[in-house]
């Protein structure tokens, strides 16, 4: 299991607690195996073993924003339940702040009142029979947040702070729309005075306005709040503005992490690359889109798992797989090969591939 | 204020919409309209019965006995002599009352079979399920026989006995529906929250199941109201001379040739109440279920 680059890798990050903030979230080597069965003709089946999560190591430190982007298929929303307790690791593990995160959520409610979440459909997630009032006050009154006579005074105090006006409360969510009901998910997600706001794809599917209406909040949020922020996103743009950690995934593992500016202005691992120059600019054709298709997590290529689509893969990449491993100062990266991280523009890397 | 001053003519005007589609409610169904005039028109009846009701309705006569409608006996009279009108007219209240209490029963016993079932899982769920499915395999009139052969005669045996033959249909349905709440995200967003399991089913899980119950008890009054006439007329369900339309139908039977007023009259007062029933059920079920609801 360990690899040459993973001493280099685990100390100079020991070094960094003790020096800098505190990890909130720590994943090492997390592992999470589904059994599937599959049909083979009449009367037979075989069981194969799916790895939605292989070897995923992050860290998140206290007040962060990580932005979390892969494919749909990458493992996305497996890591997001393992980092919110809600299934166990079959491998690895997961802890906050340094305790697993399974046995936090059982020994009582304090994990659930740290971590607050924010569901991709916000109008599944809120009871259709409550109203937002009601909806806004369950937290408040099951954490114990304040006396019992000031809740509607709370709850209008944490509408305003998500930009509603105060007679929503009366409302079914039945009765807002798209933008107003993602607002109540968050106002509620807030009522327990969390330490940790999580969200999966939270602006995904709405106007373009509204998201940058709900980015701004999300970013004021953050400030004001001082809240850690956990972002799942398909969309690098919002990554950009929201978060200053990026996080690419492919395929169940993390291949690349680091300041959200410096990987996406000079991505190291190819994926991050392809990612990058596969989000649509302005009269601008798309430069190169990826090859091919995700792999099925099912039967995995041997080696890398990116080297099936990889433009720059060579024979140790068929032959071995890469674990992440720090490169430079605050990045890492699942490459054997790397684009250079120097201060090259992205015009340069574009030229640099070209003469590949 | 900016915001009040905006949201109020919106507001009045989604108020005055609801309440135009709530007018024409009952001038798009007809059929509904009348149906429902005709069950409170009976509801009616049972409320004031004895205020309605021209004579006795267990007061005998030599001299009225098998008369056919007249201008004193509306309805004729049966073999007692006894007045048929004023013997519906009060049979009206035993019909609604076995209707209404055993629906009622058997919908708070399907309730809480139905979302037990619905929630457990492994070994006793596949007992509840049993439960329900020896319920569900025999017809409610044979089960409710089978329960008043163990239980005995009289009004209050055959609540409880066609309660117990519904719960079977009921559980079945609040199951399906605790099924499809449970996997919802509001319920996992509950969970996340740490709001404990029993408090979770209370407010999240039992509010949405309840609705669609509540349109099953007005679709279920008609069934529990004929199977508790046909217990009657079998002559097993409430005893006589308790004026009840199935026991009145059956006394009638053997007359039928020339006196077939005596059974005729309470038969279809029973016709037109189930007919009355059905459709107000049917149309508040199309009307509140989403599912059977299409693009109006």
């Amino acid at each position: 299991m360990l690899e040459p680059g993973m001493d280099a890798m685990i100390d100079p990050a020991n070094e960094r607690v003790a020096t800098e903030r505190e990890a909130l979230f720590e994943l090492l080597d997390v592992e999470k195996v589904y059994e599937v069965t599959k049909s083979e003709g009449f009367l037979k089946r075989s069981r194969r073993k799916l790895a939605a999560l292989d070897g995923v190591r992050l860290r998140i430190d206290q007040g962060a924003s990580m932005a979390l982007v892969g494919e749909s298929g990458s493992g996305k929303s497996t890591l997001l339940r393992v980092l919110l307790g809600l299934t166990e690791p079959t491998q690895g593990l997961a802890l906050y702040r340094g305790r697993s995160v399974n046995q936090m959520r059982d020994a009582g409610p304090d994990f659930a009142r740290d971590v607050a979440m924010v569901y991709q459909d916000a109008r599944g997630s809120l009871n259709p029979r409550m109203t937002v009032g009601q909806l806004i006050a369950e937290p408040l009154r099951h954490f114990g947040i304040c006396p019992e006579a000031e809740i509607p005074q709370r709850t209008n105090a944490l509408l305003a702070r998500v930009g509603l006006a105060a007679d929503v409360a009366a409302r079914y969510p039945a009765a807002m729309s798209g933008g107003q009901i993602r607002r109540v998910a968050i106002a509620r997600a807030l009522a327990s005075n969390p330490t940790v706001l999580v969200a999966d794809e939270a602006v995904s599917g709405l106007d373009v306005s509204t998201q940058a209406q709900l980015l701004n909040l999300l970013r004021k949020l953050q400030k004001d709040m001082g809240l850690t922020l956990i972002f799942i996103t398909h969309d690098l743009g919002v990554a950009s503005y929201l978060c200053e950690e990026i996080a690419i995934m492919y395929l169940g593992r993390i291949v690349e992490t680091g300041p959200t500016q410096a990987v996406l202005d000079n991505p190291a691992h190819p994926y991050s690359k392809a990612l990058r120059h596969s989000a649509p600019e302005f009269f601008e054709p798309i430069s190169d889109p990826l090859p091919g298709e995700i792999p099925s997590p099912l039967d995995l290529p041997p080696g890398c798992r990116f080297s099936g689509r990889c433009t720059v893969a060579q024979s140790d990449c068929l032959a071995n797989d890469p674990a992440l491993t720090r490169q430079g100062q605050d990045r890492a990266v699942a490459c054997y090969h790397p684009f250079a991280m120097s201060n090259i523009s992205p015009e340069g890397i574009k030229e640099r591939h070209v003469t590949f | 204020m900016a915001i009040n001053g905006t949201t109020t003519p919106i507001a009045a005007a989604r108020l005055r919409r609801s309440g135009m589609t709530r007018k024409s409610m009952f001038l798009r169904r007809p059929f509904f309209t009348m149906a429902l005039a005709i069950t409170f028109g009976f509801a009616l009846c049972a409320i004031f019965a004895p205020q309605l009701a021209p004579f006795d309705p267990v007061a005998q006569s030599i001299e009225a006995m098998m008369a056919p409608p007249d201008s004193v006996h509306l309805l004729g009279t049966d073999s007692y002599g006894q007045d048929i009108l004023s013997r519906i007219i009060h049979g009206t209240r035993y019909a609604l009352l076995i209707g209404l209490c055993s629906v009622a029963l058997g919908a708070i016993g399907g309730l809480v079979l139905g979302v037990a079932a619905g929630l457990a899982s492994g070994k006793t769920e596949w007992i509840l399920l049993r439960v329900i499915d020896s319920i569900l395999a025999l017809p409610s009139l044979i089960l409710a026989v089978a329960f008043i052969a163990i239980l005995g005669q009289g009004v209050d045996k055959v609540i409880i006995a066609v309660a117990l033959s519904l719960i079977g249909p009921f559980a079945r349905t609040v199951r399906s529906d605790v099924l499809q709440v449970k996997v919802q995200l509001f319920v996992e967003a509950a969970g996340l929250m740490s709001i404990p399991r029993f408090t979770v089913i209370r407010r999240h899980i039992l509010p949405n199941v309840l609705f669609p119950l509540l349109v099953q008890v007005t679709i279920r009054i008609s069934e529990a109201i004929l199977v508790s006439s046909s217990l009657s007329f079998l002559g097993i369900g409430v005893t006589p001379p308790t004026p009840d339309w199935g026991l009145m139908i059956a006394e009638g039977r053997s007359f039928v040739s020339f006196a077939a007023w005596m059974s005729g009259m309470p038969g279809l007062a029973l016709a037109l109440l189930l007919i009355a029933l059905s459709i107000v059920g049917d149309a508040m079920r199309e009307e509140f279920d989403p599912k059977l609801r299409t693009g109006r």
